[in-house]
């Protein structure tokens, strides 16, 4: 169907100035697409894209200092809160933020992650958790469910041999230094405004030198789930979030001020 | 009276997964299954009128790949309304 513009339009909406004008590598339906565009409108909102250092992590997202018009280093496995800390303090005026997926982050990164929130580190960390490893072909993850089937579980996850499912938000909140601790989900436009919300609060404690902060977002792999994205975002509502509760796990007392 | 939107998909990025087909609330989005994209996807278009300018389709758009407009009166653009 041809669509003539008409005389007058105002535009509703464009694509963010702090993404590439680039193809990503993502799976047609991917969610680590919602979460570059979330993080680059809350960067173009806020004027921070010439002032911002981002730290790609090792997995599907490893490709992310393609996507972001901002400076951005790659850090080796599980190391970006490292990466991070070390960027932050040697250059304390700008902003910094990692964007980790479970299997960099809540598996072979676990370490890092958790010394840099006990140290209280002024830095955002952007947590993806598809409940897999997505990107070396949907092996099971920390973040798996238990009874969910990947390829290496193929039987469903067994918490007998193969232990229960790590949930980070709640296990950063109880660290004094972490500031901001959330989980959202990308599963539907109401999640998805959400999410944009808590990235955009993450981004302001870091601003106001509050310390560590955090959002987890639950997302979809619909490759290695075997379903279309569509059904993917359905079984994010039926499955991950009744073991993934969406909430807000740790908010500095200081946030009440702060209104977006 | 329902304001009179439109979009433009950036064919470049959309890779047909049809998240916005299945979000768009007036059902007016659809993938376009006379053509490919460079990818090899049929990309989404808007397939009938109707479109208010809500901007949801843009919301869930995994590739930032769609621009929403909305018509505006004379006044609204001189910033009376």
């Amino acid at each position: 169907m041809t669509i003539t513009a008409p005389e007058l339009e105002k535009t509703i909406y464009t694509r963010p100035e702090s993404l590439t004008s680039v193809q990503t590598h993502y799976c047609p339906g991917c969610t680590h697409g919602v979460a570059h565009r979330l993080v680059a409108e809350v960067l173009d909102e806020m004027g921070l894209r010439e002032k911002t250092v981002g730290v790609a992590s090792v997995g599907c997202s490893v490709f992310a200092y393609n996507y972001f018009e901002v400076d951005f280093v790659q850090a080796p496995h599980g190391r970006a809160p490292a990466m991070a800390t070390g960027v932050k303090r040697v250059l304390p005026d700008r902003t910094v933020f990692t964007y980790q997926g479970d299997g960099d982050m809540a598996s072979i990164g676990m370490g890092e992650i958790v010394a840099a929130a006990a140290r209280g580190e002024n830095i955002t960390v952007i947590f993806i958790n598809n409940a897999n490893y997505g990107m070396t072909g949907g092996q099971m993850a920390p973040t798996t469910l238990p009874g969910q089937k990947t390829t290496s579980s193929p039987n469903g996850r067994d918490v007998e041999t193969q232990g229960y499912p790590v949930r980070a938000a709640e296990l950063l909140a109880t660290l004094e230094g972490t500031s901001y601790s959330v989980r959202r989900s990308l599963h539907d436009p109401k999640g998805i405004r959400n999410a944009k919300r808590a990235i955009r609060t993450a981004f302001e404690v870091q601003q106001r030198g509050l310390g560590f902060s955090m959002v987890e977002l639950l997302s979809i792999c619909p490759t290695n789930w075997g379903m279309s994205a569509i059904n993917a975002m359905h079984w994010i509502e039926e499955k991950m979030i009744p073991f993934y509760p969406l909430g807000d796990y740790k908010v500095h007392p200081m946030l009440a001020e702060v209104k977006i | 009276m329902p304001p009179k939107g439109r979009i433009v998909v950036n064919e470049l990025f959309c890779k047909g997964c049809e998240l916005c087909v299945d979000a768009c609330p007036q059902d007016v989005i659809g993938l376009a299954a006379d053509r490919l994209n460079a990818k090899g996807y049929h990309p989404a278009e808007m397939i009938e009128a109707g479109c208010t300018g809500c901007g949801i389709c843009t919301i869930v758009c995994p590739e930032a790949a769609i621009t929403v407009f909305r018509e505006v009166t004379q006044s609204q653009a001189e910033g009376k309304a």
